[in-house]
């Protein structure tokens, strides 16, 4: 299983801050087209992605128990 | 080992982030306070709530303090970043850096603030009394067409 966090505007158009799929073996990529185009999430494409807390890029091939989340572009500070 | 970098729901105290970096080699603090601002080019906030990827954010901070280190020698950094729901005036970010000499720790404070809002998964909604908008990139030249930061972001 791949956890999924989503978070910001993210998580308001989800309406969760996390699902978990059965990702492993896919790239992100990947993902978005199986798991997440059921979804009305209409700026997940300028998201960075991180993987385990740290980011990488969307070709990353998915492994058993990894989180992914999507970062929309952040505003901190 | 306390905390150098954490990411807190409780209201930040500045002075608690100055003294983590205070020490006898340090001839210079320089701290940076983020605000909450009520008013922007004219429209009126009623209050910000922040929402962290708390584990992820205070990697990211950790993550700046170690750019400084590399960029500025003999420095110790400190930030503290709040989450939650926040009133005007309130402290959303504090940035403690000491140096020996000034210059470097104004340099790297300026720096500290400019990498969150580049790399730290924090964002901020504003709630105005006619609605709410999640903000994004409030330096307006980062481009996020690609998936990753630039190199240099990272």
């Amino acid at each position: 299983m791949v956890h999924v966090l989503f978070f910001a505007e993210l998580q308001e158009a989800l309406g969760k801050e996390k699902i978990t799929v059965q990702a492993a073996g896919l790239t992100i990529q990947e993902l978005k087209e199986k798991y997440l185009q059921e979804y009305n999430l209409p700026n997940i494409d300028q998201a960075m992605v991180a993987v385990n807390e740290e980011y990488a890029p969307e070709s990353v091939q998915l492994q058993e128990g990894d989180t992914v989340a999507f970062i929309p572009p952040v505003s901190g500070g | 080992m306390e905390k150098m970098f954490w990411v807190t729901e409780k209201p930040i105290s500045v002075t608690d982030v100055m003294d983590k970096v205070v020490r006898r080699e340090a001839g210079a603090v320089s701290t940076f306070t983020g605000i909450v601002r009520e008013f922007t080019k004219g429209k009126k906030t009623l209050y910000l709530e922040y929402q962290a990827y708390i584990p992820m954010a205070e990697k990211k901070l950790a993550e700046i303090g170690r750019e400084i280190e590399e960029k500025w020698t003999d420095t110790e950094t400190a930030i503290a970043h709040r989450i939650g729901r926040l009133d005007i005036s309130e402290v959303a970010v504090a940035i403690a850096v000491s140096t020996p000499h000034r210059k470097d720790a104004f340099e790297a404070s300026s720096y500290a603030i400019e990498r969150i809002k580049e790399i730290v998964p924090i964002w901020k909604k504003e709630h105005w009394e006619d609605g709410t908008m999640w903000l994004g990139d409030q330096k307006e030249q980062v481009s996020y067409q690609e998936s990753i930061p630039k190199k240099e972001e990272m």
